[in-house]
């Protein structure tokens, strides 16, 4: 006896059209526009970023320098685009310790719980209780200022969240009668763990990773505008912003258009977020 | 099909506990730790190629007793033979080699398959892990199983989510016959499928049974499937096994008057033997404060004194007709 | 065998049925399509009548209940006629409805702890009722409310009416929101799968509490069931609904003696039989083949005809309509007099 099986067709459909929503084809398509500009700054800039040009100072935007320059004559457009680069890595530094350290350890705090879980528990209480950017800046401020000793600083604060979600979608996940079989099929805890819990438990996180990949720009951006963060003459839009400050009124364009581009960077990584949050939940 | 009667698979006084969370503060005060009693000294054998059909309420602890017999949960005490290996103590390959020969098959056709990964990803995936044919062999393994359960072999490239509940539990039936078990336990295999499928799946396990001379604990609360299925009966309640007889005693002549009240609650399809007193009044009382004694005493119209003082324990009435029920054993009410 | 009751009750509704639903259809879109969910279902409830509607799941027996009450919101469409008291529910103004409905027609849900109020006190929920459609209040409104209780099976009632709903266990919690329904006296009480939730025994004390509460109250119900020995053991009549039409109704008895649908037929003839023939023990069960239908994409013709042992052309070409094929049982089957006899044992 057999049974036919559904006509492939409906939801093969259904399956093509959830991954072609628009939130996340035009994030993919702003996230190309930012690599290109970040991995081949040149194609796009005619003037060096950090060459001074005192022959055009603080200059409005016009043809030749669309975004404008600053007080050091630098074209703002050219800065912007190089500034692409940095701040694409400070998103990727940033996050990606937290979610691999986090995930890896919420996964296996809730699957092989007891002291361990309470320990992680505790140390991550300790991390929270203390505001974000101040425990932060605190670590950087001993570390000393640089892009480096700021990775080191959002790692040993950003991994909670992570951490937090996954351990809270391992454990849902371990009551669900998949895993137990798994179990009782006789697999190994690292087989049950990394081949069905976490890609059935990782799917927050990812979407948590995008967004904080935005937050996490803007926090490169926040310190970079305290000092503690990419130093000048980096053309990090963070400094750049905080170089603007001060001609806010006269030069409205040395600061605005940095800021632009961290809001850009920001929407970009919030809608692959809310389009992945979408593709990535399985079908049922 | 043989059964010999020697059992495959023993229980003997197995008990488990569920202890319940409590705050700091009710435990500093020195309130008891309060448990949930799945298991009370359950005792039970199966015989080779039998089904034995197992029968309860819920909290009665049948889907806690499936568990542990599989080592899902860790028993608090008592012993599980199987085949002479004492379960309760097996670990590592020993372990593995024990779940390779008795599986489990889920309740939930929708939770119980991994929603990422393909049919064939999970039955090679099974067939890998305990190496049971050679690489090259597995793909035709696959298709072989999948006819086996009645499904076509392109069933392989498809993900969970594209089968219906009642394909679902053909799967993981087939996800279980990739170990090539001795036993199965099935753990409410139809309950959550529609009517008129749940035959079409009754009818699959019937015949793999008879095919692979497969030992069967059937655990249900549809008692009709149970009496269809079983060669013999044991009926749970509160933690406790209060019968185990062949299926024609425990349905023909149940002796506990729980299974007796079990049996007439659930209905007929004979609309004639309506009846408007229903057969067993009072609520089921809660595990976490199972009654002194008889746990079936505070809704047992038969119940007596001793019932509240003594537990009753599972004894031989003749023919291996198994009751725990101070009615007979030997005192009855004065 | 069948053994014929003292419960075999009349076939045909009396001159004036309480409620008489006409061509009854629910339109529920998707984003995959509209899905006819019920489709142009008529039947006539007597007063004193316990129906039956019965069905697997996607038949469309909760939305068929729901719709009686007009509980679709946009963008569900229903259309058709629901004659109550000599008015059109699916026509009557806003107000005019919740007067009858939770007044004189009152239902119970599946899940007595998500349709019972868990910030309310059971008593404050019966009150509330009863002030509403029997404008009691203050002292008689309590004391009424604890006869309520009393009467569906509640020890010490006075004392639990100020109880919550998580504090009852799940039997108790049925007979609460029972207590509620009843407190408006209802001529009609709807129940969604009341006892599915429950276990056998606390099931079997719930229907027999539903049977007593009929004979003394004079109500009808309409119970709308999977699980066709609850339709066994507590109805008078029966409508089976399989893709969003009714296949068949009839008298109870008659239904499970003599099925005039294939479809009915085949789903008796699919469950294990018990009874003392232990010839049939461990014997292959006669299961329906296939799956249900899917609504969103249903076949021309009978929709049972893809699965049907009896389909023949003529079947695939047309939808049978319900018609009387004998004395108070209508079938929508056109091979009802080729069915074989059943050996139902029971």
């Amino acid at each position: 006896m057999t049974t036919t099986l559904p006509a492939p067709g409906a939801a093969l459909k259904v399956a093509r059209r959830r991954s072609l929503k628009p939130t996340l084809v035009i994030g993919l398509v702003l996230l190309l526009v930012l690599l290109l500009a970040a991995i081949f700054p040149r194609l796009f800039t005619p003037y060096s970023p950090t060459d001074f040009d005192y022959t055009a100072i603080l200059k409005g935007p016009t043809l030749k320098h669309p975004f404008g320059t600053d007080n050091f004559g630098r074209d703002v457009f050219s800065r912007v685009i190089h500034g692409t680069r940095i701040d694409l890595q400070i998103a990727v530094f940033t996050t990606l310790f937290p979610f691999i350290f986090g995930t890896l350890l919420g996964a296996l705090t809730a699957f092989r719980g007891r002291w361990a879980d309470a320990v992680v528990g505790r140390i991550a209480d300790l991390v929270v209780v203390f505001p974000f950017l101040v425990l932060v800046i605190a670590i950087v401020a001993v570390l000393g200022p640089g892009l480096n000793n700021m990775y080191i600083a959002v790692s040993a604060v950003g991994w909670v969240s992570y951490w937090r979600l996954t351990r809270g979608e391992v454990l849902s996940q371990k009551k669900a009668e998949y895993a137990q079989a798994a179990q009782v099929l006789g697999y190994s805890p690292a087989r049950v763990l990394l081949r069905h819990l976490l890609p059935n438990a990782v799917t927050p996180a990812i979407v948590y990773l995008m967004t904080d990949m935005s937050l996490g720009i803007l926090l490169g951006a926040s310190l970079g505008y305290l000092g503690l963060g990419a130093q000048p003459p980096t053309p990090e839009w963070g400094v750049m912003v905080a170089d603007g400050k001060n001609f806010m009124v006269t030069a409205w364009w040395i600061s605005t258009f940095p800021g632009l581009a961290l809001t850009l960077a920001g929407v970009t990584f919030s809608l692959i977020g809310d389009g992945l949050a979408d593709a990535l939940r399985p079908r049922s | 099909m043989t059964l010999s009667d020697h059992p495959l698979l023993e229980v003997t006084g197995l008990t488990k506990t569920f202890p319940v969370r409590q705050s700091l503060l009710s435990r500093w005060r020195g309130q008891p730790r309060r448990a949930v009693q799945a298991l009370t000294d359950v005792n039970l054998s199966v015989k080779r190629g039998e089904t034995l059909g197992i029968v309860g309420e819920s909290g009665c602890g049948k889907s806690t007793l499936a568990r542990t017999l599989v080592r899902l949960y860790t028993a608090d005490s008592g012993s599980v033979r199987y085949g002479g290996q004492d379960v309760l103590a097996l670990s590592g390959a020993e372990l593995r080699g024990y779940n390779r020969r008795v599986q489990m098959i889920f309740q939930d056709p929708y939770s119980s398959l991994n929603p990422r990964m393909t049919v064939g990803q999970v039955l090679r995936e099974a067939l890998g892990v305990h190496k049971m044919r050679p690489a090259d062999q597995i793909p035709a393994r696959v298709s072989e199983l999948l006819s086996l359960v009645g499904l076509p072999a392109e069933a392989a490239n498809r993900l969970p989510h594209e089968f219906s509940g009642g394909q679902r539990q053909r799967i993981g039936i087939a996800r279980a016959l990739a170990l090539e078990p001795e036993c199965l336990i099935a753990d409410e295999l139809v309950s959550a499928l529609d009517v008129s499928v749940q035959a079409q799946v009754v009818n699959l396990l019937l015949e793999l049974q008879e095919r692979l001379n497969l030992t069967v604990l059937f655990v249900a609360h549809d008692l009709r499937l149970v009496r269809h299925l079983s060669h013999r009966v044991a009926v749970m309640y509160l933690g406790r096994v209060v019968e185990v007889a062949s299926t024609e005693a425990a349905f023909e002549a149940p002796k506990h008057p729980y299974t007796q009240g079990l049996l007439a609650a659930a209905p007929t399809l004979d609309p004639g033997s309506r009846s408007l007193e229903p057969a067993i009044s009072g609520e089921l009382p809660s595990p976490l404060n199972v009654p002194s004694g008889c746990a079936f005493r505070t809704r047992c119209k038969s119940a007596f004194g001793r019932c509240a003082t003594e537990r009753p324990l599972l004894s031989d009435t003749g023919d291996g007709h198994m009751v725990a029920c101070h009615l007979y054993s030997g005192a009855g009410p004065t | 065998m069948m053994v014929m009751g003292t419960t075999q009750t009349t076939m045909t509704s009396p001159s004036s049925p309480l409620l008489s639903v006409r061509d009854l259809n629910v339109r529920i879109p998707t984003p995959g399509g509209e899905l006819h969910a019920v489709r142009g279902v008529s039947f006539d409830v007597a007063p004193g009548e316990v129906l039956g509607l019965v069905g697997e799941s996607g038949s469309g027996k909760s939305v068929t209940l729901r719709a009686l009450l007009g509980l679709h919101r946009a963008p569900i469409k229903m259309s058709g006629e629901v004659h109550y008291g000599g008015a059109n529910l699916l026509s009557m103004p806003d107000r005019a409805l919740r007067s009858v409905r939770g007044g004189q027609i009152s239902m119970i849900f599946q899940e007595p702890m998500t349709a019972l109020n868990p910030v309310l006190s059971v008593g404050e929920q019966i009150t509330e009722n009863l002030r509403e459609h029997r404008n009691l209040k203050g002292k008689a409104a309590q004391d009424r409310a604890a006869e309520l209780l009393d009467l569906t099976g509640i020890p010490s009632p006075r004392a639990r009416l100020a109880d919550y709903p998580h504090q009852f266990s799940g039997g108790m919690r049925q007979r609460a929101m029972i207590a509620i329904a009843l407190a408006s006296e209802p001529k009609l009480l709807l129940a969604d799968e009341p006892t599915t939730a429950l276990d056998v025994t606390i099931q079997d004390q719930i229907l027999r509490l539903l049977l007593k509460l009929v004979g003394e109250l004079h109500m009808s119900v309409i119970l709308v069931t999977h699980d066709l020995g609850v339709v066994a053991q507590t109805c008078d009549r029966v409508a089976v609904m399989y893709g969003g039409r009714l296949m068949e109704t009839a008298g109870v008895g008659e239904l499970f003696a003599r099925p005039k649908h294939a479809y009915t037929h085949g789903l008796l003839g699919s469950l294990p039989g018990s009874g003392s023939h232990s010839s049939n023990h461990r014997r292959p069960l006669t299961p329906i083949p296939g799956g249900p239908p899917d609504l969103r994409a249903l076949p021309q013709g009978c929709t049972f005809a893809p699965r049907c042992t009896y389909a023949t052309g003529e079947c695939r070409f047309s939808e049978p309509p319900l018609v009387e094929v004998a004395p108070g049982h209508a079938s929508a089957c056109l091979h009802h007099d080729r069915l074989s006899v059943l050996e139902v044992s029971v």
